[in-house]
């Protein structure tokens, strides 16, 4: 256990580090002759109209909450679903119960217009 | 220990490992120095594949699609041409925009780069050689993976255009909401196997693979993959015609190549993974007690499967970004979520009655496809009733209105 963790100690580092050196490489090679218009953001070539860090209507919000109880349930029916070969057929059918409960969710907040893109 | 030619991975460890219990280091830090070594030659080597080598093979396929020639100048066939683009990528101007929050823009590519090589750790390429073998497989795939949304949405946020925000945040839709049916569609895999660790759902696959026996569930998870992966016809993060080049519009250099290199190694890194969990993996005549043909096998699965994937790449069109999610939410969730329960009352059926189990699988996905397609048939009738009758309320008020 605690071995099989320490390739992933070094792993996740290592494609962390690799892209990094590529980057440095990439700025130690190339030239450096900045200037105020080459800097400034790009908008299809005409003056940069204030700055992208304004308040925007994220049309997702109720997709990312449905999101959120679906990836919770997932966590809850993975145990099941690793226990499946020593589960009765009951119980099997209690995880297909939980399922259709979230399924009815689902469908409640599609009635509701909750998965419009608007 | 002899030298094996169907099986140098066990040889090449266990040489090594003797050299440095030679050389006077205890085991243990001898074994923790070869884990170093492994993640090293790992993360470089498919950096380097996706990097240079599955660019190459990306622009000859879309060629020749295309019907083209593709690069052809570079080496034998272009076979340098990756290698061209990297050492220009490497001296051009690295250019940060005034606007942009320095320290998080710099650190997208990395986290992104991170993510999708951070996958690999779990694939299996055949019995002995696989990175490391998590009992917790699955979720460190998906977990790993997501970390790649967040790379994104930095990229996006840090760099102070409009574009790259909007385009980032067409990504983390698109990406969240795909995560869905991907994450239940395992659970069948998981089910069959009774665990997540990615080289038990192989070994588990040594009969018959899982693409057999629930051939719904593979298809969801191949979809959610390309989804996942932002490509054709998922590839409205990066629609040129509306937000110029999506998350990476700021980005130049190794940094925007960092972006480019990961999205091919994605691309293979599905293709890996299609293979291993539905398509048997190493699995194959022989490939037990010879691992090297295991590894040949589960290449040849992963290019297939690659190859599809660009197949469709180069023939669909980009879907609208409302198509995506309504795909996403009323088709492929509740499909998923239907594969599941189907799929573990039909396993134990066939537990249970002694039919065979590939016979009661087959149906039971032939059931919810005829289940699908009328369901799909009466919603189509119901929005073209509605769309009718609109069009005939119209077509009547602009009589009267000429009246």
């Amino acid at each position: 256990m605690h071995d099989q963790w320490t390739f992933i100690a070094f792993f996740l580092p290592v494609g962390f580090l690799a892209a990094a050196v590529a980057i440095i490489a990439g700025r130690l090679l190339g030239p450096r002759k900045p200037n105020p218009i080459k800097q400034s953001t790009y908008e299809c070539g005409i003056e940069t109209v204030g700055e992208a860090w304004v308040q925007f209507r994220i049309q997702y919000y109720i997709f990312a909450l449905i999101f959120v109880i679906f990836d919770v349930e997932a966590v809850f029916l993975f145990p099941w679903a690793v226990a499946y070969n020593k589960l009765q057929l009951y119980m099997v059918l209690e995880g297909v119960l939980f399922i259709l409960i979230l399924a009815v969710g689902l469908f409640y907040a599609w009635r509701k217009g909750a998965l419009e893109w608007s | 220990m002899d030298f094996n030619f169907w099986d140098p991975f066990t040889w090449i460890g266990e040489w090594l490992l003797n050299l440095l219990v030679g050389w006077g280091l205890a085991e243990t830090i001898a074994l923790t120095l070869l884990r170093f070594a492994g993640a090293v030659v790992l993360a470089l080597v498919l950096l380097l594949i996706g990097g240079v080598l599955f660019t190459w093979l990306d622009r000859k396929l879309s060629a020749r699609i295309q019907d083209r020639l593709g690069p052809n100048r570079v080496g034998p066939f272009g076979l340098f041409q990756g290698i061209a683009d990297t050492l220009k990528l490497l001296t051009k101007e690295d250019i940060i925009p005034a606007g942009a929050d320095k320290i998080v823009f710099n650190l997208a590519p990395l986290l992104v780069t991170m993510s999708v090589v951070g996958i690999w750790a779990v694939v299996p390429f055949a019995p002995t050689l696989i990175g490391t073998d998590l009992n917790v497989g699955l979720l460190y795939i998906i977990s790993v993976g997501s970390i790649g949304t967040l790379g994104i949405m930095m990229a996006g946020w840090a760099s102070n255009n409009k574009f790259a925000l909007l385009g980032a945040f067409r990504t983390v839709a698109q990406m969240v909401a795909y995560e869905v049916p991907m994450v239940v569609v395992l659970l069948v895999p998981t089910m069959f196997t009774g665990s997540m660790s990615v080289h038990a759902i192989v070994e588990g696959q040594s009969s018959l693979w899982y693409v057999a026996l629930a051939p719904v569930a593979a298809l969801i998870f191949l979809t959610t993959s390309i989804a996942e992966l932002g490509r054709a016809p998922f590839d409205l993060l990066e629609a040129e015609s509306e937000l110029v080049a999506g998350f990476n519009t700021e980005y130049t250099g190794i940094k925007w190549g960092m972006f480019f290199a990961s999205e091919f190694l994605h691309g293979l890194t599905i293709s890996a993974l299609t293979a291993a969990i539905f398509l048997g993996g190493w699995q194959g005549p022989g490939a037990e007690a010879r691992p090297l043909l295991g590894f040949v096998y589960f290449m040849i699965k992963t290019m297939v499967v690659y190859f599809g994937v660009t197949l469709l790449r180069f023939s669909m069109p980009r879907v609208r970004i409302d198509q995506l999610l309504d795909l996403n939410w009323k088709f492929l969730t509740p499909l998923a979520l239907a594969a599941v329960c189907v799929t573990a009352v039909a396993e134990k059926l066939a537990l249970a009655t002694n039919w065979s189990r590939l016979g009661v699988h087959i149906i039971a996905n032939v059931g919810l496809l005829i289940l699908t397609l009328g369901a799909l048939w009466v919603r189509a009738r119901m929005v073209r009733r509605r769309f009718e009758t609109e069009q005939m309320r119209l077509a009547a008020r602009s009589e009267s209105a000429a009246d």
